[in-house]
């Protein structure tokens, strides 16, 4: 069967056919398996807060979860309260790791809306944690993670994640070698916020200093790290008064 | 190769070699130069390609008469962005953590002008299985040249392979480093990336300088 392929009406009908096929093909798919990408995703980030609190799997170099099957027993084991800090006020929201960082940044540019900060408080070994969700971007697409601080508001640990940093330079961040140098690093200088950046000519790589406000960057990520830099320097700093009243 | 007659196996081999995608046909090259930043980024790419030029092949190949000659480019694009888009979303579904590793390849393999050049200079010219064929051929050499340039980079740029310290440790000052060699930490930036590939074709060219244009 010979179709005259090269007639306009015949183009636009293949166009209207093909576009009406694969929009149904997709949106099909995407619905029916909504349910079970965003149920992965409320699991992802329960490991992920759970690593920064250093409850995980790693041995010597890899990052590995706490398996999928026992993370929600050991979310509610390790987690022991979750807090929405807004302005002054402080409730407790057993769901507060569900509000999305990304909605509630994006209505806070709205003057009159005060931002939800969720707060997660962990214990392990006697030692307790607070947890605070950071967002930013790097050289491509969003960079988001978890810091883990004690109650001497030192960085105790973090999980950093990507949306589509440069394999093998910007998607380094989510390495071992770069958060581990995050460990122990103070972000106040006694009462005045600083941030940790991550510096270049920071000569530092064993990362001995901890007072610096700095960890070594990655060589060929420098827009990644400027981006990493800044999320902390913005969302970190949105905790410091609810942190502060913890110190004392 | 049993199974292939001479003329199917050439279709495999010879990209492999002296028709190679990259370094003859120059196509592939910005994923070339911007993810052989490690072996493994090369080698999850390489996999990747494999499996989305392989399909889509095919299935341009079996739209090939139907498609408006028109837009034939926005067919070709649509194809493959919707196989893309298909395997994401039941990766995120079912392995969730193998589509994290592969979420930032999704942009570079839509784009990958591979895909599209395969489509354009084969499917749409010849059968189903023969274009099959065709696509495995040229993502395994694609693959081979990604790999090529991901050692020569992790390993002269990071000291490592695969992530393991195969030249000692840079920071503690052991294995070669403790002779004072450095990690050359430009040849983590695309610019060597380039001139890596460039050695690649030189070398290919010397040995074989048929394949020399005049």
């Amino acid at each position: 069967m010979a179709i005259n392929t090269d007639k306009n009406s015949y183009t636009v009908l293949f166009a209207t056919g093909m576009v009406i096929i694969v929009g149904a093909l997709l949106a099909f798919m995407a619905s029916s398996f909504k349910e079970k990408i965003t149920e992965n995703k409320r699991i992802e980030k329960q490991q992920n807060i759970l690593y920064a609190m250093g409850v995980n799997e790693n041995d010597e170099t890899s990052v590995e979860f706490v398996s999928k099957s026992i993370v929600g027993k050991e979310f509610t084991k390790y987690i022991v309260k979750q807090y929405v800090v807004t302005g002054n006020e402080v409730v407790e929201d057993a769901n507060a790791y569900l509000i999305d960082i990304k909605k509630e940044a994006a209505a806070a540019k709205d003057s009159n809306y005060t931002r939800r900060l969720p707060l997660f408080v962990g214990e392990k070994d006697n030692a307790t944690f607070y947890i605070v969700p950071v967002r930013g971007k790097g050289l491509w697409d969003a960079v988001w993670g978890y810091v883990a601080i004690d109650t001497q508001l030192v960085i105790q640990g973090v999980y950093f994640d990507h949306a589509g940093e440069t394999p093998g330079l910007g998607s380094n961040i989510k390495e071992r070698f770069f958060m581990d140098d995050f460990k122990g690093e103070h972000f106040m200088d006694g009462d005045t916020f600083k941030g940790v950046a991550v510096a270049k000519g920071n000569a530092d790589p064993k990362n001995n200093r901890k007072t610096d406000f700095a960890v070594d960057a990655i060589a060929g990520a420098t827009i990644t790290g400027d981006g990493i830099s800044a999320m902390l320097k913005k969302d970190l700093q949105l905790y410091v008064p609810y942190l502060k009243t913890l110190k004392q | 190769m049993g199974l292939l007659s001479k003329k199917d196996a050439k279709l495999i081999t010879d990209p492999l070699a002296d028709n190679n995608p990259i370094t003859i046909q120059v196509l592939g090259i910005c994923s070339a130069l911007a993810i052989t930043a490690d072996l493994k980024a090369s080698i999850v790419m390489s996999i990747a390609v494999l499996f989305v030029l392989g399909l889509g092949n095919v299935v341009i190949s079996l739209m090939r008469n139907i498609i408006p000659s028109k837009i034939r480019i926005i067919v070709q694009l649509i194809v493959v962005a919707t196989l893309v888009i298909i395997v994401d979303i039941i990766l995120k579904a079912f392995a969730y953590e193998l589509s994290k590793t592969l979420s930032v390849f999704v942009g570079l393999i839509i784009t990958n002008c591979i895909i599209m050049g395969r489509f354009e200079a084969f499917a749409l010219a010849n059968g189903p299985w023969k274009s099959f064929l065709d696509g495995i051929g040229n993502s395994l050499g694609y693959g081979v040249i990604l790999v090529i340039v991901g050692f020569f980079r992790e390993l002269l740029g990071s000291g490592t392979l695969l992530g393991i310290k195969v030249l000692g440790d840079p920071i503690e000052k052991t294995g070669v480093y403790a002779f004072g060699y450095e990690n050359n930490g430009f040849m983590l930036l695309a610019p060597m990336a380039l001139i890596t590939l460039g050695i690649i074709i030189w070398v290919q060219r010397a040995r074989n300088t048929s394949l020399i244009e005049n």
